[in-house]
């Protein structure tokens, strides 16, 4: 081998020129940075194969030492020293693109990017991002979906975790009521040391460390029909864990009047049942349960038992129902009411059909005024809560 | 015979049983069988106009009777008829 070859110096281009022999194909293009470098964004087909492992994976990347080879690095500086390793390698045909992908993108030029996402979050979301169903562009729903919570209790608890785990971006929680030690037996987001702090507040700090991207809004106030309309207008979906019908019957109603979809659920000792309602498209809670049941048969306005689990099954169902809906994937439990039975392990669907008489969503149901959301004529049937 | 899937709230009233099998050849019958058999089961589910309440949802199968034909839905032997009250425990 001639020295002369070996001291051969690297052609360098510019962005533009490398810009027109990628398209006119051909052109094997190697990334020569590192992975994170390379994730935030790279050249359409560009190879990553960074420096340090130049030697080991260029065969893979690049077979044919006599094909067109461009490298591209940051700035132009790595891309250059490897153009050289490549010519000692017997690479005859190697350029170094001038300046890097910094130039490149300086001159408008595309690359590829998961625009919106920083590193840590393609990293954090990176299962998520995996899925075709998902992706960047599902992450990032995601992320700038705004979930309101009511309840940050049995079914709150799991359901925020998840929902804060999967980057819902900004989360709400509805809750008056401080952490007792009876509830730590299931409501996983709070601890034995925050015992005597207002739940909302336990919730956002155990978010706040488990997802920094997470947006924790506390409402610390109990719904009533003062109220209800301002704080569901800025959410995009309801989640209700209320444990009391005066409020199920509240959110209903005012989440019609707001078209806003509401994941429903409830738990009772070894028994859970959940339906996801969207209004006009399904039936309402009203369709389903015209009535509340009279405070005999309402055994939540009493101490009742409730197998810890229960909250984190129903709770992790309402959190699948909220990720379909913000993703606009799968088939959200609209107009079927699934029932789970934990002694049996037994799921049970049933069919929940639009009421055309419903006072709230029926055809010629009346348009309500605020202070009667949630009212019912035979208002001595509810029970305290 | 036709199995009857007993809620939570009304287990009190069935001695804790969470089925029970009743005979009948209609959702109406079917419910008083329950009822002969588990007395305190006939004011939690039925009006003093021998209607179903308001707030009890039957279903046969998966299909609520409101839009069968109510108590009178045939039901045949095999059929299961679930009683679903609502429930508003979230805590």
């Amino acid at each position: 081998m001639a020295p002369t070859q070996m001291k051969q110096r690297v052609e360098e281009i510019e962005p533009f020129e490398a810009a027109q022999e990628i398209e006119g194909g051909d052109v094997v293009l190697v990334d020569t940075r590192e992975p994170h470098e390379y994730q935030e964004a790279h050249l359409e087909n560009g190879k990553l194969v960074p420096p340090g492992l130049l030697a080991d994976e260029i065969a893979e990347a690049a077979p044919d030492r006599s094909a067109r080879t461009i490298l591209y690095c940051r700035s132009g500086n790595r891309s250059f020293t490897a153009a050289e390793q490549l010519q000692a390698l017997g690479y005859t045909d190697v350029a170094s693109m001038a300046g890097g992908i910094l130039a490149w993108q300086e001159q408008g030029l595309p690359v590829v990017a998961a625009s919106g996402m920083s590193a840590e979050q393609r990293d954090r979301y990176s299962r998520h991002t995996l899925l075709p169903e998902v992706g960047v562009d599902g992450q990032l729903k995601m992320l700038n979906a705004k979930v309101l919570l009511v309840g940050a209790g049995g079914l709150g608890a799991p359901t925020a975790l998840y929902l804060a785990a999967a980057g819902i971006g900004t989360l709400g929680l509805v809750d008056d009521d401080v952490v007792d030690a009876s509830n730590l037996q299931r409501q996983v987001i709070h601890n034995t040391e925050r015992i005597g702090r207002p739940k909302t507040e336990s919730a956002r700090k155990t978010i706040e460390a488990l997802n920094p991207d997470v947006d924790v809004v506390e409402h610390r106030a109990r719904l009533d029909a003062s109220n209800i309309v301002e704080l569901l207008s800025d959410y995009d979906v309801i989640v209700d864990g209320a444990d009391n019908f005066p409020t199920r019957y509240l959110l209903n109603d005012a989440s019609v009047r707001l078209r806003k979809p509401v994941v429903s659920a409830s738990i009772l000792s070894f028994d859970g049942q959940i339906s996801t309602f969207v209004p006009y498209e399904g039936p309402c809670y009203r369709c389903l349960y015209p009535t509340p049941p009279p405070a005999e048969l309402a055994p939540s306005c009493s101490a009742n038992g409730v197998l810890g689990v229960m909250a984190g099954t129903m709770g992790l169902l309402q959190a699948n129902e909220v990720l379909k809906l913000v993703l606009g994937i799968g088939e959200p439990l609209i107009g079927r009411l699934l029932l789970f039975e934990a002694l049996s392990t037994r799921f049970t669907e049933l069919k929940v059909r639009r009421d055309p008489n419903c006072p709230i969503c029926g055809e010629s149901a009346p348009e309500i005024a605020d202070e009667d959301l949630g009212k019912f004529p035979d208002y001595d049937a509810f029970c305290a809560g | 015979m036709a199995t009857i899937r007993i809620p939570p709230v009304l287990r009190a009233q069935t001695g804790g049983l969470t089925e029970v099998e009743a005979a009948g050849s209609s959702v109406g019958e079917v419910l008083r069988a329950l009822t002969a058999e588990h007395p305190a089961t006939e004011e939690q589910l039925f009006g003093p106009d021998g209607e179903l309440n308001r707030y009890v949802n039957v279903y046969l199968n998966d299909e609520d009777v409101r839009v069968l034909q109510g108590l009178e839905t045939a039901v045949s032997a095999g059929d299961t008829v679930i009683i679903m009250p609502a429930m508003a425990g979230g805590r």
